[in-house]
């Protein structure tokens, strides 16, 4: 069980390191830095650029930073935001946990829908279900989450049922803790709905195959030789059977889940790490890039770590291993 | 429906969709760029065939605007100006030499290669909008065209690119073995993990942001092939380690064949439905990277249309509120998704695997 672990730990710490070097690296083969268009203006003189340059390190060779940046990691800081002026950890929390809260929310959801009806729609392959579900799911999926973000919004706008954007209205310092906590989840709404919408479908889509495959195995055979019910058999049997692949994919699925909620958050302006990543490709702020995608794949092995444990607790071919 | 005939339609259904777009300036009544400041935010013009006196006619007519003072005002129809629908008119209008004219001389010199055929049009001074026009008076439709143009071909370019990776890094990991097939397939793990669009920002970034539109879309291609290479060399390898353990493989390398001659003609052509499936569920997912680099304004650049720059408009609150036209380039991909993923489903199916 421990050899597993730290098997699994490994290679996530592999990811981590991974994925720094990579972005770290792609990143500094960009022409021109944050300071670039600072020679344009009259105001400031070559020395001046290049003495800001010296100051925050970018004149210094690739491996020099990268190694002070693993530095400054290891203070907390996660580097230095040109545009913010204030170490990347600082901006970054607070956005991660808004992050956070969405993805997690939408995939819980997505989850608790996807289970049932793929269960319901496998049970019967070919079945009057069966297509209903197929033609739903697919139907869904050809709509592209961009647009389904802009429908929504487009629906809050005409009805003003949902607020349009942000996580809180102006006043809600002032509210009571109950008006509070009704605030955050009318703005929650939308992005949630949009992200399960176009979660919902291909977590469908992946039960209803896992218990199809299952379905058609001998085992399933003799137990219904047996005599055990239909329902006992779907519920038990079958979803235990299927729960294998769709635990790897709970771990893979936070993939595409961060980023379907890169976008949402920009289409609908949610405080996230969305909207700073983009302002910050925009600058050229270089350390708050490296670190909103190292949240991201904290996010993700984080992620994985948990499939891991459930996988663990699931199968027990596994635990032999 | 058999498979076959289902892979048939699709393909058919993409087909024609295809070459729409690809001849769109002929489908197109105006060029992409052509402005009309007059009519900013037209909706879509109606099209008619019985006129005020209730006679019918079997070709469509269309009423020129009322000319309003008003800044944006909705089209109030002229009912005294009715101006017939032409077909396979030679396209030249005098605005838009106009137009041509303002926009400078090197657009001038080159005036006469824009005089081509289109399917339909009206005379001057009345316009056709089908799907209403944008802030700057241009008309929907045919920045739809060519947006999809733009946007269909990114998607296949960037899904041949990441195609080409896969299968040539794939096929050498798999036959080779060892620390190369170890190298590779670390790398996957690592590209795969990560969330494709924050990769796909972070790649972004690294590149100049300020470019013309051709550098953006071809920069774009490359951006979207290079993250998206991963999971067909992840299955083309499958696909290779098991086809390079079979007789025949072995017989031809008694034969004396090299190594070059075994992955053309015996492992690779075994990838071939990998490939083919691959690529139906990897280009739409790069047309809607296109669209969301683009609505973000990190893809292709204005003036030049692409379905996501002409959705970036909605990004203005009042846009979104008031012209629901400006929302179809977005519904345009429904029918494009559809057919994809139609496809794709059913090589998967045909391949023995139950679709997901």
């Amino acid at each position: 069980m421990l050899r597993y672990f730290t098997r699994r730990l490994l290679h996530g710490l592999f990811l981590v390191v991974g994925v720094s070097l990579l972005t770290f690296f792609l990143l500094q083969l960009a022409p021109g830095d944050f300071f670039a268009e600072m020679r344009l203006n009259p105001q400031m003189t070559a020395e001046s650029v290049a003495a800001v340059r010296h100051q925050y390190g970018l004149d210094r060779s690739v491996a020099t930073r990268y190694l002070l940046w693993i530095n400054s990691v290891r203070k907390g800081e996660l580097g230095f935001s040109f545009a913010y002026d204030s170490p990347v950890a600082c901006l970054l929390w607070a956005r991660a946990r808004n992050t956070l809260i969405l993805t997690l929310s939408a995939m819980l959801l997505s989850w608790l829908i996807a289970v049932p009806v793929g269960l319901g729609c496998g049970a019967r392959p070919g079945g009057w279900s069966d297509r209903l579900c197929l033609g739903a799911t697919s139907s869904l999926l050809a709509i592209p989450d961009l647009l389904l973000a802009l429908g929504l919004l487009f629906l809050a706008v005409r009805t003003g049922w949902f607020p349009t954007g942000g996580m809180v209205s102006p006043g809600f310092d002032d509210l009571s803790g109950w008006g509070k906590v009704k605030d955050v989840v009318s703005h929650f709404c939308l992005p949630v709905a949009t992200l399960v919408l176009g979660t919902v479908p291909v977590l469908v889509r992946h039960v209803r195959a896992g218990v199809v495959e299952v379905l058609a195995s001998p085992f399933i055979r003799a137990a219904r030789a047996h005599g055990i019910t239909r329902r006992r058999l779907l519920a038990r049997y079958a979803l235990r059977g299927a729960a294998a692949p769709l635990i790897s994919l709970l771990g893979l699925g936070i993939t595409t889940l961060l980023s379907g909620s890169l976008l949402v958050e920009v289409v609908m302006s949610w405080p996230g790490v969305g909207p700073l990543l983009w302002e910050a490709v925009l600058a050229r702020d270089l350390y708050v890039v490296v670190g909103a995608v190292m949240c991201s794949t904290l996010f993700l092995v984080g992620g994985n770590m948990v499939a891991d444990a459930l996988l663990f607790a699931v199968d027990p071919r596994i635990r032999t291993e | 429906m058999t498979i076959r005939r289902r892979i048939y339609l699709a393909l058919g259904f993409l087909g024609a969709l295809h070459a729409s777009v690809l001849l769109a300036s002929f489908f197109a009544p105006y060029d992409p760029e052509v402005q009309d400041r007059e009519l900013p935010f037209a909706p879509p013009t109606r099209l008619h065939f019985v006129d005020e006196r209730g006679r019918f006619h079997l070709r469509p007519f269309i009423y020129a605007c009322a000319s309003s003072s008003m800044p944006v005002a909705a089209c109030v129809e002229d009912l005294t100006r009715a101006f017939p629908l032409r077909f396979f008119v030679r396209e030249s209008s005098a605005v838009e030499k106009a137009n041509l004219a303002n926009q400078g001389a090197e657009l001038g010199a080159s005036e006469s290669k824009r005089r081509h055929w289109r399917l339909f049009g009206v005379d001057q001074p009345a316009r056709i909008f089908l799907l209403g026009s944008d802030g700057l008076g241009r008309d929907q439709f045919s920045r739809l065209l060519h947006g999809g143009q733009v946007s269909l071909l990114a998607g296949m370019l960037a899904a041949g690119l990441a195609l080409g990776f896969g299968l040539v890094l794939g096929a050498v990991a798999g036959f080779y073995g060892g620390w190369v097939d170890e190298l590779i397939m670390r790398s996957v793990e690592l590209f795969l993990a990560l969330p494709w669009l924050y990769l796909l920002f972070a790649v972004r970034a690294f590149l100049p942001l300020h470019l013309s539109a051709v550098q953006s879309f071809f920069l774009l291609i490359a951006v979207m092939g290079v993250v998206g290479w991963a999971r067909p060399a992840r299955l083309v390898r499958g696909v290779v380690l098991s086809a390079r353990e079979r007789d025949y493989v072995a017989a031809a390398r008694g034969f004396g064949a090299s190594d070059v001659y075994l992955l053309r003609r015996h492992v690779l052509p075994q990838a071939f439905g990998v490939v083919m499936t691959q690529a139906g569920i990897l280009i739409p997912q790069f047309i809607l990277a296109e669209v969301a680099l683009s609505y973000l304004g990190l893809g292709v650049a204005e003036p030049v249309p692409s379905l996501g720059n002409l959705l970036a408009e909605l990004q203005q609150y009042h846009v979104m509120a008031s012209y629901w036209w400006m929302f179809l380039p977005g519904a345009a991909l429904i029918p494009v998704f559809a057919s994809y993923y139609a496809l794709a489903n059913a090589l998967q199916e045909r391949a023995g695997v139950v679709p997901t």
